[in-house]
């Protein structure tokens, strides 16, 4: 939804992931955008260069926290360590909302730094969701959960991917990042029709969208964010906007990324299947917005 | 299956070690089947088996973290070569898989792991140990914490039982060879890591540099952060002791009794050197107050 509780009621447009090639482009040209979002992960360090750009990019821009690494899946305790930092990372930037993978990655203290997919069962439901609850308690904020893209399927699985997130959302009370990029990758390497995911997915839980580019190989398709956003996801992102109204969308490009006005102006394709924005159209410039308070 | 029981099972498949061909291997350390292992809680579909789908995950596993780890120690992979580098990265990444939420502390231990394994360095160790050592100071003063330095006033005040603390981003060095000049000589051009989409698909490879061969020779360094950038400092034997007793948390009256340990230095000199260490490190904001 464009302005509900699972993002503090903001109303953000087109966003991109803030990375560090851009970073001199951005505090020297001071281009509009809507918005940043970041990873949280690679601000979590003790001061140095990298803070000091967010600071700047924090005084003139709105900034959302993106994490990798809190695995809402995981079978164990989570790690107060993590969270504390986090927490103190979510006072520097006012995030209003916050999101991380609905996935796991690390085992008795072993981190495998993937976002690997969980075997759709109830029991991972009531742990996800425990957990879900537990950091969103913790950190007094939003959370938004990510749906991965996967390779592999578990015989373990006892209902299908969008039964299993709407459960999860549900039983945690919390919203959804829906990626409609890792939707599209799944639905290759699984067979599904993608479009059967995105309508049943729960449209008054859905915060934010993500938008990316995948690589496609011979027998399995890899989410790879190297490449402007293809044909296939447009349509589901369409199809996403007309479900649950122009949300907060923010395109990913993780590798070999190209200038900042290439990135930028392919995040702002997605105006097109906006209901108020022209194609391509550069967002209000920070001082005419009216910011919606929650 | 329990979830918990689920997920050893598939970080043991995803964390096994590839083959020498960077593939999954077929067969685990007990001599039994993966594939049948694999298969009992991963599905196949039309194109791929159950063991070829975890491969996916097996392989991007490891070129992450080899990736990973490498950034952090270009002037080491310059030293020994990509085909010698590559084989440590991973014997190392065996035997010290990730602990922390954060890929920026993978690098953490290689330095003293590196010192138990002669056999990766040849007849290099001393000195591919100090790059490293110096590669991993690199890390840790780029990114730790930087406190308020003590003024003037606080300095004015101190006491012979006074204890102070260094820098959080200050990292002391005593080296075996004049390192830095081989980490200098590589291109320093280190990429944060970010990862988000859950791929990797190809290991990146690393371009030869040439390289300077410092002689043996006792180096003390300080690698600190000012403004945002991280320098080498050469310091005297003096200084490396003096800060390094600060850093144990010694009261002051100690720490200068150790500055001067094995030293032929005549009293007043030593006064004049205490004095030169202290305004040169309160000059470059290392001295901060004693946090406990
Ligand atoms: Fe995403």
């Amino acid at each position: 939804m464009p302005a509900n509780r699972f993002n503090a009621f903001t109303d953000y447009g087109v966003g991109i992931g803030l990375r560090v090639p851009h970073y001199d482009h951005i505090l020297s040209q001071k281009p509009v955008v809507d918005w940043f979002e970041i990873i949280s992960e690679n601000y979590m360090v003790g001061g140095g260069h990298a803070l000091k750009v967010l600071d700047q990019i924090l005084d003139q821009y709105r900034v959302v926290q993106h994490g990798v690494s809190m695995y809402f899946g995981s079978a164990q305790p989570l790690n107060r360590e993590h969270l504390r930092r986090l927490k103190e990372l979510t006072k520097r930037t006012n995030t209003p909302w916050l999101s991380d993978h609905l996935c796991w990655g690390s085992v008795d203290g072993r981190y495998t730094h993937d976002l690997l997919p969980l075997p759709y069962t109830f029991e991972a439901i009531r742990a996800t969701a425990a957990r879900i609850r537990e950091v969103q308690d913790f950190l007094e904020i939003p959370i938004a959960v990510e749906n991965v893209s996967s390779y592999a399927e578990f015989h373990e699985s006892e209902m299908t991917e969008w039964e299993f997130l709407n459960e999860v959302v549900h039983a945690a009370d919390c919203g959804i990042l829906l990626d409609v990029n890792n939707i599209y990758v799944s639905s290759q390497n699984h067979g599904f029709d993608p479009m059967e995911y995105v309508n049943a997915v729960a449209p008054d839980r859905v915060a934010q969208i993500h938008i990316a580019g995948h690589s496609k190989f011979e027998r399995y398709t890899l989410d790879t964010h190297d490449h402007p956003v293809l044909d296939p996801v447009w349509k589901l992102y369409a199809r996403a906007i007309e479900r649950v109204g122009p949300t907060a969308t923010l395109l990913e490009w993780d590798d070999n990324i190209p200038t900042f006005d290439e990135v930028h102006a392919e995040a702002l394709k997605a105006n097109r299947y906006r209901p108020e924005g022209n194609a391509d159209a550069l967002p209000l410039p920070m001082e005419e917005r009216e910011e919606v308070e929650a | 299956m329990t979830l918990l029981e689920f997920q050893r099972r598939m970080a043991e498949d995803v964390s096994r070690p590839l083959t020498a061909g960077f593939m999954m291997q077929e067969v685990g350390p007990d001599g039994s089947s993966v594939a049948e292992s694999v298969a009992n809680y991963v599905k196949p579909n039309g194109r791929l088996s159950s063991f070829e789908r975890l491969e996916i995950y097996n392989r991007q596993y490891w070129f992450r973290l080899i990736a990973a780890v490498s950034e952090d120690f270009p002037a080491l992979n310059a030293m020994l070569g990509p085909k010698r580098f590559d084989e440590l990265i991973l014997n190392y990444l065996e035997e010290n898989p990730s602990t922390s939420f954060n890929l920026r502390d993978l690098g953490a231990q290689l330095p003293s792991w590196l010192e138990d394994h002669p056999e990766f360095t040849g007849a290099h160790l001393d000195l591919a140990v100090d790059v490293a050592r110096l590669e991993w100071a690199y890390i840790e003063a780029f990114d730790r914490a930087a406190m308020p330095p003590l003024d003037e006033t606080d300095l004015a005040a101190l006491q012979p039982t006074s204890v102070l603390a260094l820098q959080p981003h200050l990292q002391l060095l005593a080296l075996r060879y004049a390192a830095e000049k081989v980490v200098l000589a590589v291109h320093k051009n280190k990429p944060d890591v970010d990862i988000v989409s859950s791929a990797v698909i190809e290991r990146k490879t690393s371009r030869q540099v040439r390289l300077p061969k410092p002689r043996r020779s006792l180096t003390y360094l300080v690698v600190h952060r000012y403004q945002n950038s991280v320098y080498y400092r050469r310091i005297d034997r003096g200084a490396f002791l003096l800060l390094s007793a600060i850093r144990e948390g010694k009261p002051l009256a100690i720490v200068v009794d150790k500055a001067f340990c094995q030293s032929g230095l005549l009293p007043s000199a030593r006064a004049k050197k205490i004095r030169q260490y202290f305004v040169h490190a309160a000059e470059l904001g290392w001295l901060i107050a004693n946090p406990a």
